[in-house]
């Protein structure tokens, strides 16, 4: 169970915009995750440095946080590890087909009204709604 | 060097806030997309939040004539709604609510020694790989 978390949840996402507007001034680029990871699994990708150094800084402060902040892994719920293999597949065919996940679409794309990134944006919270509802309420609620 | 540090930097700081907004707990993001249970809006204000920042921050930043260490901005323009950016987004969608994962938060959790979070990276690793190769073999151009 969750308590709503509306203060510091504002506070984490403004650093988050603030971490997306610190690459664009000194880069240039949109930080989508899912972008930037997957242009490193491309050959041919040429930026790869930047990529390889963003993605670092988010795995290098996770263990920083694991030693200073352990709560903010101190999660009440896991799904199973099959079904979390499932859903990083999903999570990375999706992605790399809609060119785009929470980061780049919902973050960096609404932030610059783009039409394609708010559709991406209302698709995925719409599914993601739907599937909650379908497992938690119609097949767990069954049994 | 200061390129790949900036670069560095930024990744960590979108951490801390992924850390201090609860977004590394798989159950804040299921709270947020169970409105049906005992729904906890976090998500939300984490998304206001970011949207806030960013929103003025891209306007200010874009007007320069370059970024700090390039020659140009890389935003992307297209507009053209298809149909694989909304079916890539409803399987993203899906895959999100099954594990509670997205990439950042992955990668993050995977950081701070999450098994549940390197498993979803391998998953998440390998669906990208396959569309990779989905996409050469339809041969259509891709948006960087």
């Amino acid at each position: 169970m969750n308590d709503f978390t509306p203060i510091p949840a504002f506070v984490g996402g403004a650093l988050i915009g603030l971490a997306a507007s610190l690459l664009l001034l000194t880069h240039g680029k949109i930080a989508g995750i899912s972008g930037l990871y997957g242009g490193l699994l491309r050959r041919g990708t040429s930026d790869r440095a930047f990529r390889f150094w963003f993605l670092a800084g988010l795995i290098v402060a996770g263990g920083l946080v694991r030693v200073t902040f352990p709560a903010a892994f101190a999660s009440s719920w896991s799904a199973t590890l099959p079904v979390v293999l499932v859903a990083g597949l999903l999570v990375g065919f999706g992605t790399q087909l809609g060119n785009g996940c929470t980061s780049g679409h919902g973050v960096c794309g609404i932030s610059r009204l783009s039409v394609r990134s708010l559709i991406a944006t209302a698709t995925f919270m719409l599914t993601g709604f739907a599937t909650v509802f379908i497992v938690r309420h119609l097949i767990e609620g069954v049994r | 060097m200061k390129r790949n540090a900036a670069a560095f930097g930024a990744g960590a700081l979108f951490a801390l806030g992924l850390a201090i907004s609860g977004m590394t707990k798989p159950s804040k993001i299921m709270g947020f997309l169970d409105i049906a249970g005992h729904w906890d809006a976090s998500l939300a204000f984490v998304m206001l939040g970011a949207i806030a920042v960013h929103f003025v921050a891209y306007r200010v930043i874009i007007r320069r004539s370059a970024p700090l260490f390039d020659t140009k901005f890389h935003v992307p323009t297209r507009k053209d709604i298809e149909p694989r950016l909304v079916l890539g987004a409803a399987l993203f969608g899906v895959g999100w609510a099954l594990g509670g994962f997205c990439p950042g938060p992955g990668l993050v959790a995977a950081g701070g020694g999450s098994l549940h979070a390197a498993v979803f990276l391998i998953g998440m690793t390998l669906g990208m790989l396959v569309e990779h190769v989905a996409a050469r073999a339809v041969d259509r151009p891709k948006a960087a």
